[in-house]
């Protein structure tokens, strides 16, 4: 049997992850056509869950889809859009399928999404999503009542290194450590300098940490993430390259970038392994990769 | 004080409620809704122009001193003519007291408003919410500031990943209240406080619809006051 995830994670070995994100509609082709080229390049596959609260196929229905086909699955799971029986029920229900492994997300709000009058739930917040996994695994459930066979998940978490400001932000990095975070993802980091700081601070805590690596397309996403994107800071440098790149040839720049960094990280040892997220390019990830010296 | 924030319904949605009744009576508030200016006497005088101009009647129109208290009753006796000769009232207080009339008067209704949260005036025209009543007070762990009506997720363990130089991710308008109640309890030397583990909330700790008996006794021998 293949390694699982968690035994990737704690092999030493630089870790590689991606992203699958669902389609709106059920045409399912494309998805599993990307997870069928990522499957194999990739320690282990994220599936979104609505991500920016856009209401797409569900990520439990793309995690069962990466399994059915073989590959490690990473359950996106936030607490946005179901209550902590809802929550619970889906984790009884991933794990009977094989799934895993669970990324723990609150989840954005509702009101920037495509349905913006619907109601949020947040009944749970990451934390004590954390929490509950590691109640179910001791045989009880949030009523305190025991469960009729057990589940048992790798559980990983969202860090964002360059919170503005950074102290709240560690302080709920902490809680989520001591809630039972066994990985984090960070949110996308474009600074190693920063990264690095971040890292030395991590370090002290028994967690991986994988960096998060969003694909720059062009300048102006660049900038576009700058402004809207809280806690995404993308240099002025590397805006400068994606803009000096020939016409046509920005993809191919911000593939270079990509695997630039996951290499400097990698050789660096700056942390556990990377996360990548080409948000709907995901057919170019085996080029990161091979711009990475990863294949 | 605490206030209700209300904010006016669309005039085209205020005239579909009054379909089929040719004569309005409008009542205000001279509490909260003269505060926030959408039921003071000027927006009561305002609505019942706007309200000739679509072809209705107005019988009459009062300012209630305070729309939801027990004096509703007695203070509506005032102007029973203009009410009687009514086809439907068109309160233009908050739920509270569009309730309040509702329970006193036996003519349909009408709330000219909406009313979006119960908080405070700020500073002059700006209002906030304070408290959602959650049953469950956290503000002993978080300097005194709520994160539960100040967070657009009534998060209980610090910011979400939305927090954004100080400000929501839903409006940088708004003050992300995880910044506010860090800088806070720095200040205390209270952030020992946010490191602790917030365990979920019980959204039950009275099922809506609320309703408790607070015995006449124990109410005057818990605030040393003589009732």
């Amino acid at each position: 049997m293949a390694q699982s995830f968690k035994d990737i994670l704690n092999s030493g070995k630089f870790v590689i992850t991606s992203e699958i994100g669902p389609p709106k509609g059920s045409n399912i082709g494309t998805m599993l056509h990307h997870i069928d080229i990522l499957k194999g390049r990739v320690d282990a596959l994220n599936v979104t869950d609505h991500q920016s609260s856009v209401m797409r196929f569900p990520s439990i229905g793309g995690a069962l889809a990466i399994v059915e086909r073989g590959g490690e699955a990473i359950l996106q799971m936030t607490c946005r859009d179901r209550n902590r029986l809802a929550l619970q029920a889906e984790l009884l229900f991933a794990h009977t399928r094989g799934v895993r492994n669970v990324l723990c997300l609150t989840g954005d709000a509702v009101v920037v999404g495509d349905h913006k009058t619907a109601k949020g739930v947040f009944d749970l917040d990451s934390s004590q999503l954390l929490r509950m996994i590691r109640l179910l695994e001791s045989g009880k459930d949030m009523g305190g009542n025991d469960l009729d066979g057990g589940v048992a998940f790798c559980a990983g978490a969202i860090v964002t290194p360059e919170a503005d400001p950074p102290g709240p932000q560690m302080i709920k990095f902490e809680k989520k450590i001591d809630a039972g975070a066994e990985f984090f993802q960070t949110q996308a980091i474009y600074d190693l300098d920063n990264f690095r700081r971040f890292m030395d601070h991590a370090r002290k805590f028994k967690v991986k940490v994988l960096a998060g690596i969003v694909l720059l397309t062009s300048a102006p996403m660049a900038k576009f993430m700058n402004k809207n994107v809280p806690g995404i800071v993308v240099p002025q440098p590397l805006i400068d390259e994606l803009a000096g790149a020939p016409k046509g040839e920005a993809l191919r720049r911000g593939i270079e970038i990509a695997g630039r960094m996951i290499r400097e990280i990698r050789e660096k040892k700056l942390c556990d392994g990377a996360h990548i997220m080409a948000i709907g390019k995901e057919e170019v990830v085996p080029d990161i990769l091979k711009a990475a010296g990863m294949e | 004080m605490i206030r209700s924030i209300t904010q006016q319904k669309p005039m085209a949605e205020i005239i579909g409620h009054c379909e089929g009744a040719s004569k309005v009576f409008i009542v205000g508030c001279g509490t909260c809704t003269t505060l926030t200016r959408t039921g003071g006497q000027p927006e009561v005088v305002k609505m019942a122009d706007r309200l000739r101009e679509a072809n209705k009647e107005v019988t009459g129109w009062m300012v209630l001193p305070v729309a939801c208290d027990e004096l509703t009753s007695e203070a509506l006796e005032e102007n029973r003519d203009a009410i009687a000769g009514a086809d439907t009232l068109l309160i233009m207080t908050c739920a509270f007291g569009v309730q309040t009339i509702a329970m006193h008067i036996d003519k349909p209704v009408v709330p000219a408003l909406d009313t979006l949260f119960i908080g405070k005036e700020k500073a002059p025209g700006l209002f906030g919410e304070i408290c959602v009543q959650c049953g469950e007070c956290v503000l002993a762990d978080t300097g005194g500031i709520c994160p539960v009506a100040g967070c657009h997720k009534g998060m209980v363990n610090g910011p979400c990943g939305g927090t954004n130089k100080g400000k929501c991710e839903i409006d940088s308008n708004k003050d992300c209240v995880w910044t506010l109640i860090y800088e806070k309890l720095e200040k205390l030397g209270r952030l020992d406080r946010m490191r602790a583990y917030q365990p979920p909330k019980n959204y039950h700790v009275e099922p809506r619809p609320g309703r408790i008996i607070i015995p006449f006794d124990a109410r005057s021998e818990d605030d040393g006051t003589k009732l």
